[in-house]
């Protein structure tokens, strides 16, 4: 691929670069016998050095691009705005988009620049009302038939091209399965740094440079990250930890339908989906969890975190020691080797409380521990603790539910 | 197949602690193992080349002290290893370390090592991330680099043939059953298998094994990629996040424990009742 090209599509032929190139790489024609309004920027790469100053002229129509940067000497000033990625599947738009949105508006205070969704998939324009209805500035639409949900080699290329076309400062994703996917292809492909499942995002007001905090070590330290030379800064964002964008009563955002991005081949083949039963709800998703743990002690007692969860209509949990000792399966594991989830009410029984399954659930809004040992460091962290047998309070606390008590 | 198993030596522990002095972490007398889900990735290598014949090459990025954790992957069934190693790879980030390793398994299809010998790399194996900077963004980048398709979060491999490899992936709400063609980088999670434990001829060979060493300049790939240099992002600092007090704690007969926490949570404003 030619390092920097003109995108016809964008090109209005009105020749500021022509006037910007130091180097005379740069004339405008058309196809024969076109009329001379119809003529686009065309480069010469034998003239050009990839100095970026046409880039920079044609800032308002966005027509040139540089595709590969070489490694060092990025031009940051060409970059400004934050863009997310509007991560979707099976037809709805992922929770977490809502929260990178607010995340993202919330860095607007700071930086005053638009915020961006990138949306790239088959059949996607129906997700941008509810896009906009989350206060985006504007949709950067890729919709083309040919991209499947899990194409995400496809994907990454795209979402490449509409960062190099667009040029986002800031770029942020879901901390997702996917996400954290498809950012780490997409920043190896363009060059820039991307910081994994952050926590806590927000600008340094010296440098206006995005500081990026992430527990790491299991959540037993917190590092601070920055991507001073590189652009976009990218990072993934923990799901269920940034506060959701408030609805706009009245959006004013506009879509931007970038579809004639070209769409190679995927080598990803779709086969099938299958929904998990044995989760009742998804444990990501779920209000209510309860979850336990080695105090459970045999893989039939299951059924009194069952009876719980049924009562409280929350999702079945687990620590690493009942998976391991094959009580039940790992897509209910909570913990830095399972799921982070952030429900409002987590119910913790039998569970003693190892760092690795706190840094998965210590973001509940309430954490409630039922556990025998008043020692355990379970209740450290838990707003409620029952210290007792959780084979005789959870029955009474079922009891209590059901009678209404 | 021709697999190549890429592993991370981490401390045996999350426990780690800062130096408040020099801000920087403890890891002293904190021994070092095989990032646990990288065993799960080894362990389905091995299965791999049991069931279609090949060889199982193991990698690992790391100062020379790494050769343990490749010792105790040759016990563990590996055929060879290779150590990746040199001061121009220090401080590297996920996208130097993934530019690194894709450099070196590109060499690693070029030359023979030991007993395998040099020809493509089919399939790329490593665990869904590593236990001490837990980003799983190496995989994706290490894909990226050799231009060949990665599918992570694996739980199962159904079936290898034919230059295509059918597998699951676990998702948030369930799993996906993706194909996809060889070569492939696959990152796994801990569901896809039950590791075995080392046997006495692997503990053996495991001692005499010569590791390859390659350094910078053997991987034939620009210098400025390489560690700190060829890293985007800098850790501007580190801390440890303030240690929870804990809350309200009943103690008691079930009857009043329950009957108090049900009080304490109306108070609140909170219902753990279905609605």
């Amino acid at each position: 691929m030619d390092p920097i090209r003109v995108i016809n599509q964008n090109c209005v032929g009105c020749s500021l670069c022509v006037k910007a190139c130091p180097y005379d790489a740069i004339t405008l024609s058309g196809p024969p016998g076109a009329k001379p309004d119809k003529a686009t920027a065309v480069i010469d790469l034998e003239k050009c050095t990839l100095c970026g100053a046409c880039v920079e002229a044609c800032k308002r129509y966005k027509a040139i691009v540089i595709t590969r940067t070489t490694f060092k000497g990025q031009n940051l000033k060409l970059y400004s705005g934050i863009a997310v990625l509007a991560e979707h599947r099976r037809g709805k738009l992922a929770s977490v988009v809502s929260e990178i949105i607010g995340a993202a508006r919330e860095l607007q205070k700071d930086l005053s620049a638009p915020v961006s969704a990138i949306l790239v998939g088959s059949g996607v324009r129906k997700y941008t009302d509810e896009l906009l209805s989350h206060g985006v500035d504007e949709v950067w639409m890729v919709d083309n038939p040919a991209i499947g949900d899990f194409d995400e080699d496809v994907q990454a290329e795209i979402v490449a091209e509409v960062l190099l076309e667009r040029r986002p400062e800031i770029f942020l994703g879901g901390g997702t399965i996917v996400g954290r996917s498809l950012l780490p292809r997409v920043a190896a492909k363009i060059l820039t740094g991307l910081t994994a499942d952050c926590t806590e995002l927000a600008i340094d007001p010296a440098t206006m440079l995005l500081r990026q905090t992430r527990p790491a070590f299991g959540g037993n330290i917190m590092a601070t990250i920055l991507t001073q030379n590189h652009r976009p800064q990218m990072a993934t964002v923990r799901h269920k930890v940034m506060t959701p964008a408030a609805k706009v009563d009245n959006p004013q955002g506009t879509v931007i339908d970038l579809s004639y991005i070209e769409v190679p081949k995927s080598k990803i083949e779709f086969l099938e989906f299958v929904e998990e039963k044995t989760a009742m709800v998804n444990l990501v998703e779920a209000d209510v969890i309860v979850s336990g743990g080695r105090g459970i002690k045999d893989p039939k007692n299951f059924a009194v975190i069952e009876s719980l969860a049924l009562a409280t209509g929350g999702a079945v949990g687990a620590s690493r020691a009942a998976v391991d000792a094959g009580w039940i399966p790992y897509s209910h594991q909570v913990g830095q080797t399972g799921k982070t989830v952030k429900p409002k009410v987590y119910i913790a029984c039998g569970i003693s409380g190892a760092i690795q399954h706190l840094a998965g659930m210590k973001g509940s809004d309430m954490i409630v521990a039922i556990n025998s040992d008043p020692n355990a460091p379970i209740f450290d962290v838990a707003h409620y603790g029952i210290v007792g047998d959780l084979f005789k309070v959870i029955p009474e606390l079922v009891r209590r539910l059901e009678s209404r008590e | 197949m021709k697999v190549i198993v890429c592993i991370k030596q981490v401390p045996d522990t999350t426990n780690v602690r800062i130096n408040p002095e020099t801000n920087t972490l403890v890891r002293e007398g904190v021994a070092s193992i095989i990032n646990p889900f990288d065993v799960y990735a080894l362990e389905e290598g091995i299965r791999i080349r049991e069931k279609h014949g090949g060889t199982v090459t193991v990698l690992t990025m790391g100062p020379p002290q790494a050769t343990d954790a490749l010792r105790e992957a040759i016990s563990l069934g590996a055929d060879e290893a290779v150590l990746v190693s040199d001061r121009a790879f220090a401080g590297a980030d996920t996208l130097a370390t993934a530019f690194t390793l894709a450099a070196a398994i590109r060499k690693l299809g070029a030359i023979a090592v030991g007993t395998v010998p040099a020809g493509q790399v089919d399939i790329i194996l490593m665990g869904r991330q590593a236990i001490d900077g837990d980003t799983g963004q190496v995989g994706p980048g290490v894909a990226e680099n050799l231009a060949i398709p990665h599918i992570t979060d694996i739980r199962k491999i159904e079936e290898i043939g034919g230059g295509r490899i059918v597998v699951e992936r676990l998702l948030e709400e369930g799993y996906a059953r993706l194909a996809t063609s060889l070569p492939v980088v696959l990152t796994v999670v801990k569901e896809i298998n039950e590791p075995r434990l080392p046997s006495l001829k692997g503990k053996l060979a495991a001692k005499k094994k010569e590791i390859l060493i390659l350094k910078a300049a053997e991987l034939e790939a620009d210098p400025e990629r390489f560690g700190l240099v060829g890293s985007p992002t800098q850790v501007m600092k580190i801390f440890t996040p303030p240690k929870p007090s804990g809350g309200k704690k009943f103690t008691g007969e079930p009857a009043e424990t329950v009957g108090a926490l049900l009080a304490e949570l109306a108070a609140s404003g909170i219902s753990i009742r279905r609605m």
